[in-house]
């Protein structure tokens, strides 16, 4: 042996290097991210590092594996959980309002050989994801009013949408963890443009009604007040009639004739006769 | 560390002096030894011993000089064939000593934890400071942050739909972090692009829950809460390893195609509260107005209370007094007269005079 490497030096290190990578290609490295679907001449035999719900990571699975060389194939499948999106779609809600929608779901590839089989690669459930991601999704929200989209409903219906989609998913071997609803928009346009319109005539209706009610306490306080000061005056002027009466005459006259140090009153000509009782003493008669 | 720089040290020389002690160039390793037999080890060590490590545990390594030396003796041609040799052998032995301490010595940042993955399978989870892993292939350790809070900017020119079916123009930022360096490394193929599909998703059907007057005011803390509440549920669902730190909003505004409406209505506000005021003002001066009248009459009614009759007619001459000063009088004794006086001129004449 160590003689015929000495003697054919290049032919025994092309050999050793072939030996190396045949060796190296029996014992793959499974990694904790993959699952390894061994497939032997076309046909799948067995699953490496099987995902498993209830193993945590680092338990059984992952690591070195073999295979037969040339007779083995592996295909690499993703262990963990994938997302497929969705280009947003216009739904039509039982109450004709049109609706964008955009979602995404989150799974799992559970049953490699499955999916091997059904789909051959994991792009292509993807793409089958996809498409009945939009149409489980039209269906779904078609039955609904516009209003169950923004409520707490909308909860149930993604998870109709989700067990919808999981039957599909189902028969290819992965498994729906999640599907929600990332953006719900009116499209552009005139609902868009109606929308704003509503809103715009909505804050109009909401400042009128602030003046209104504005006003309406205004009056509100300032007839308080004329009652308050009406009692005010009546209690206190309510304890002799009679006085207020001449009291408030004196005070009357004052201001009329007088006027106030803003406002004196305008000249007046005062024609008295002597019968006045101001000027019952000018006749010198007694009482 | 040390030892870090220990080994670094280590690699160094034997690259800087590979060509020295095996080359051909006498006293070029250590400057003032002589070395016996053509060359120095690299450290001043006789070849003797060198010979004395290598014979027990590098036999084979000799071995494979002596193939390498008999192979280039015999394509090489004219080349020294053992120099030549020496220098592959030792670049192999400094390069399985170089990946030997860049695979197997890791150290760890008081805020990073290492992931070691043995042979592809999750083996470990590393703290800080400097640990020591088996050589890659066999293990690897992959750092991950776990101090570190991330933060994603989200929402820009964006509208989204509020529960009374309004649009509100919304920016927000969601910070994380990691907790569970494995999960995170595992379960899922593209966390941070989900914590940012997961916000959108939460912050949507939490504002689509809310009306857009609560959305833009008094409930933003609450908002937040629920948003940061319903990420964290859903991530948890995912296994992503990922902790919610914060939620904040940073914008929660009418779109500006409605803006100016929305304007109007605080311009309402501010013109509504003018209103109260001046009532408030009025009011408070009528009702001030009236007390001190009455307090007022009170006063002048007490005293009157105590001498009616004498009260009575004082105030009704000093009043008297007062309006007859300030006027022009009149006083006609006959009765019949007034009507043909023209009183008009009896006024005027008088105060035209001064003025002329």
């Amino acid at each position: 042996m160590i003689d015929y490497i000495r003697n054919r030096p290049i032919l025994s290190a092309v050999a050793g290097l072939f030996l190396l990578i045949v060796l190296a290609s029996s014992f793959p490295i499974v990694p904790e991210t993959k699952q390894a679907l061994v497939v032997r001449f076309g046909e799948p035999v067995r699953v490496l590092n099987h995902y498993q719900p209830d193993h945590p990571i680092g338990s059984v699975g992952a690591g070195l594996a073999y295979r037969i060389p040339f007779a083995e194939q592996i295909v690499w499948i993703d262990k963990r959980v994938l997302s497929v999106g969705m280009d947003s779609q216009q739904v039509i809600s039982t109450d004709q309002r049109r609706l964008e929608v955009d979602a995404f779901a989150r799974y799992r590839i559970v049953d490699p050989q499955l999916m091997y089989i059904r789909a051959a690669t994991p792009e292509n459930l993807n793409n089958v994801l996809r498409i009945n991601l939009g149409s489980q999704l039209r269906n779904e929200l078609g039955k609904r009013p516009f209003a169950a989209l923004l409520s707490p409903e909308r909860e149930g219906i993604m998870d109709n949408v989700r067990l919808g989609l999981d039957r599909v998913a189902a028969q290819y071997g992965a498994h729906i963890v999640d599907v929600r609803i990332k953006h719900t928009d009116l499209p552009q346009g005139s609902p868009l443009d109606s929308a704003f319109e509503r809103m715009r005539s909505a804050r109009e209706l909401e400042a009128q009604t602030i003046l209104a009610n504005g006003q309406r306490q205004a009056r509100v306080i300032q007839a308080e007040a004329d009652a308050e000061a009406a009692r005010i005056y009546a209690e206190s002027y309510g304890k002799d009639p009679a006085f207020y009466d001449f009291y408030r005459a004196m005070q009357s006259y004052e201001v009329s004739f007088v006027g106030t140090r803003q406002q004196p009153a305008t000249p007046t000509t005062v024609v008295l006769s002597p019968q006045n009782d101001y000027l019952k003493e000018f006749t010198g008669r007694s009482r | 560390m040390s030892i870090f720089l220990g080994w670094g040290e280590r690699a160094r020389g034997l690259f800087a002096d590979n060509k020295g002690p095996w080359g051909s160039a006498p006293g070029d390793g250590d400057g003032g030894e002589p070395p016996p037999e053509g060359g120095g080890g690299p450290w001043g060590e006789p070849p003797r011993r060198r010979r004395h490590t290598s014979g027990s545990s590098n036999m084979p390594s000799t071995s494979l000089e002596d193939f390498f030396r008999r192979g280039t003796a015999r394509f090489g041609g004219g080349l020294p064939g053992r120099p030549s040799g020496s220098i592959i052998f030792w670049i192999l032995v400094a390069l399985v000593g170089v990946w030997l301490v860049f695979t197997t010595m890791h150290s760890i940042g008081p805020a990073e934890r290492g992931v070691v993955t043995q042979l592809g399978r999750y083996n470990r989870t590393l703290g800080p400071g400097v640990n020591l892993t088996l050589p890659w292939p066999i293990e690897r350790l992959t750092k991950v942050n776990v101090s570190e809070a991330r933060s994603v900017d989200l929402g820009t020119d964006d509208l989204m739909l509020t529960g009374d079916q309004n649009l509100i123009d919304i920016a927000y930022s969601v910070s994380w972090y990691i907790r569970d360096p494995q999960l995170y490394l595992f379960e899922l193929r593209d966390p941070q692009g989900t914590v940012s599909q997961v916000a959108e998703s939460a912050m949507r059907s939490v504002i689509a829950q809310v009306s857009l007057n609560d959305a833009m005011g008094p409930k933003r803390g609450d908002i937040v809460a629920a948003v940061q509440n319903e990420m964290q549920q859903i991530l948890d669902e995912y296994r992503t390893g990922i902790v919610i730190n914060n939620v904040a909003i940073r914008k929660a505004d009418p779109p500006d195609a409605v803006n100016e409406a929305f304007k109007k209505v605080t311009a309402a506000q501010q013109q509504a509260q003018s209103y109260i005021n001046g009532a408030n003002t009025y009011a408070t001066q009528v009702v001030q107005r009236a007390q001190g009248d009455a307090t007022a009459f009170d006063k002048v009614y007490a005293q009157y209370k105590l001498a009616p009759e004498v009260t009575r007619r004082r105030m009704y001459y000093e009043t008297m007094e007062r309006v007859l000063a300030n006027v022009d009088k009149t006083v006609i004794e006959a009765p019949g007269v007034t009507p043909y006086l023209p009183l008009p001129q009896i006024q005027k004449s008088p105060r035209q005079e001064p003025s002329q």
